[in-house]
């Protein structure tokens, strides 16, 4: 028997494999494929204060590998989330989900964690917030705090007064030196980092010779940016005490263990849910057998095992 | 939505770069005409939305044209070759709102969802579904067909032999009417109308349509199943998803 049980910031999984935010919707379209109770949790489409329609189309680009995205955030705004989002989510899903909150503003943060945490029932079924300033598709915003070590602290420092969750700070990859940030985030009161959010990048078509892209750039993600992402979970576990969410182009059981073994505690599963929308189940099922393979007994201790 | 794999069990070029494929499975997802597929193609990350042309309790019948990497890959697969396919993509045309006389709209590589619809709405009517009238049952109902010039024109006997009274428009008047399809829209008396096609071609329909009416959108897509929020329209009755929520949409929701 394998264990695959782990705990992040005090919160027990009963495996590492959480969909990423923005893959999954708030759930109810895996849920008509598959019980998605087998995951270890989930985290929700960004949620911002305000409803928001995102950029115009084209969003979405195919790339070598992988894929460029420029949603911007379309979400329905906090209010609409408290009110319909978590209690669809709730008949579907049993287990702490991730609020995954993004903003434009240091207030816009506090005040859309302050409204999850003010309704009773969303604040019970949240168990971590993953506060994204990374969004690289929105203008003013998003990125800007996590580009910048400073503002990145104070985002950080106004949400932990906010909240007594967990607080996880997912971080760009678009960025000199990750471990600063990291380590700015971690000083300010951040119980995790989450990472890596998308890269930036960009396609242009040759019969229009324009960007495929309306927003001209956009996230690059997909199996191609594993090893960038692995690097970066590697470089932020040395500099940093608290536990890190890993993410970037993982799509297999195999790289579930290699982005543990380079520091994560639990790994978050991104676009390779809209290629293969039982990518999470596939991997979670394939998780003991691959264990076995390599001789690994409990996923746990494995964290951070390459280093 | 359900997940499975196809076999491919014919492949032909219909004209020099359309394609017409049939693929065997399990096709119990299927349940509208104008819903869409989404296919795994070797060496592409995304999956390549497909509209289905016709379905029945074996095989899903898709037409496409050859415009990029996916569908040239495509357009070389063989018989026996499999597939992993998405199915029962999308919500598909609303056939109730026919009425009596509907007429359908196809532009180009735009025509083959409404092959699906054209069946099923004769099935309606030979079960008494269309709105009563004199001339309900007795009239064919009518498709026109836009195309650039004569040798691009598919499916055309296709929809004749299905029972439809087919009106041809092109652009360079090599068949049927000089002009677009909205040339022959105009002369037209109809219940409702059912389109699918480019955008420049519905702006035209719009301008001239005289009824409700659906249109089938087409976007670049991420999922195709409602997750990802890459192919989101506004319409006046908030944000929709094109693969979810469409690709057809009703004529009073779009915002042009």
């Amino acid at each position: 028997m394998v264990n695959l049980k782990v705990k992040l910031c005090g919160i027990a999984l009963d495996n590492p494999v959480i969909p990423a935010s923005g893959t999954f919707g708030y759930g109810s379209e895996y849920a008509e494929l598959y019980d998605i109770n087998c995951l270890g949790s989930f985290s929700f489409k960004g949620t911002t204060l305000e409803p928001r329609f995102g950029n115009p189309t084209p969003r979405i680009a195919e790339c070598p590998d992988g894929m460029i995205n420029a949603v911007g955030l379309q979400n329905p705004g906090v209010d609409a989330v408290i009110r319909e989002e978590l209690p669809a989510l709730r008949r579907i899903f049993h287990k702490p989900v991730m609020a995954n909150v993004s903003g434009f503003s240091v207030s816009d943060y506090v005040e859309t964690v302050a409204k999850f945490e003010a309704d009773e029932a969303a604040s019970s079924q949240i168990g971590w917030y993953e506060i994204n300033i990374s969004c690289p598709n929105v203008h003013g915003g998003g990125m800007a705090f996590g580009t910048s070590a400073q503002a990145a602290a104070e985002v950080t420092a106004a949400v932990r007064r906010t909240t007594d969750k967990p607080l996880l700070l997912k971080l760009s990859p678009n960025v000199t030196d990750i471990t600063e940030i990291a380590g700015a985030c971690e000083a300010a009161g951040a119980d995790g980092i989450s990472l890596i959010n998308t890269l930036l990048g960009m396609r242009i078509d040759l019969k229009t010779r324009r960007p495929v892209i309306a927003n001209k750039m956009g996230g690059f993600s997909g199996h191609a940016i594993l090893p960038v992402a692995l690097r970066m979970v590697w470089q932020v576990y040395e500099a940093v005490k608290i536990p890190i969410v890993g993410m970037g182009g993982v799509s297999s059981a195999e790289e579930v263990i290699e982005m543990m073994l380079a520091g994560a505690t639990a790994v978050e599963i991104g676009a390779a849910n809209l290629v293969d929308p039982f990518a999470c189940k596939r991997i979670i099922e394939a998780l003991p057998t691959v264990c076995e393979s390599y001789g690994i007994t409990n996923l746990e201790e494995i964290i951070g095992g390459g280093h | 939505m359900k997940q499975g794999m196809f076999t491919i069990t014919a492949n032909r070029r219909l004209t020099q770069n359309v394609c017409e494929m049939i693929l065997a499975g399990d096709t119990s997802a299927c349940q509208r005409p104008g819903q869409f597929l989404n296919i795994k193609l070797d060496g592409l990350f995304l999956r390549r939305p497909i509209s289905v042309c016709d379905y029945d309790d074996e095989e899903i019948k898709i037409i496409y044209k050859i415009v990029g990497k996916g569908t040239r890959a495509m357009a070389d697969m063989r018989q026996g070759q499999t597939l992993d396919v998405l199915t029962g993509l999308g919500n598909g045309y609303d056939s109730s709102k026919a009425g009596t006389s509907p007429v359908l709209i196809g532009g180009g590589v735009g025509i083959p969802p409404l092959y699906g619809l054209l069946k099923a709405l004769q099935r309606q009517r030979a079960a008494g579904g269309l709105a009563h009238s004199e001339s309900a049952g007795t009239e064919k109902i009518r498709v026109i067909l836009g195309f650039n010039t004569a040798e691009e024109i598919f499916y055309q006997k296709e929809f004749e032999a299905a029972g439809a009274e087919v009106l041809l428009a092109t652009a360079d008047g090599s068949a049927g009417v000089k002009g677009f399809v909205t040339d022959v829209l105009a002369g037209l008396d109809y219940s409702y109308f059912y389109t699918c096609g480019p955008e420049a071609m519905f702006r035209a329909i719009e301008r001239v349509a005289k009824t409700s009416g659906q249109y089938s959108f087409e976007e670049r897509m991420g999922c195709g199943f409602g997750a990802c929020m890459g192919c989101s329209c506004e319409t006046k009755y908030g944000s929709k998803r094109i693969c979810k929520d469409g690709p057809v949409l009703e004529r009073e929701e779009i915002l042009w």
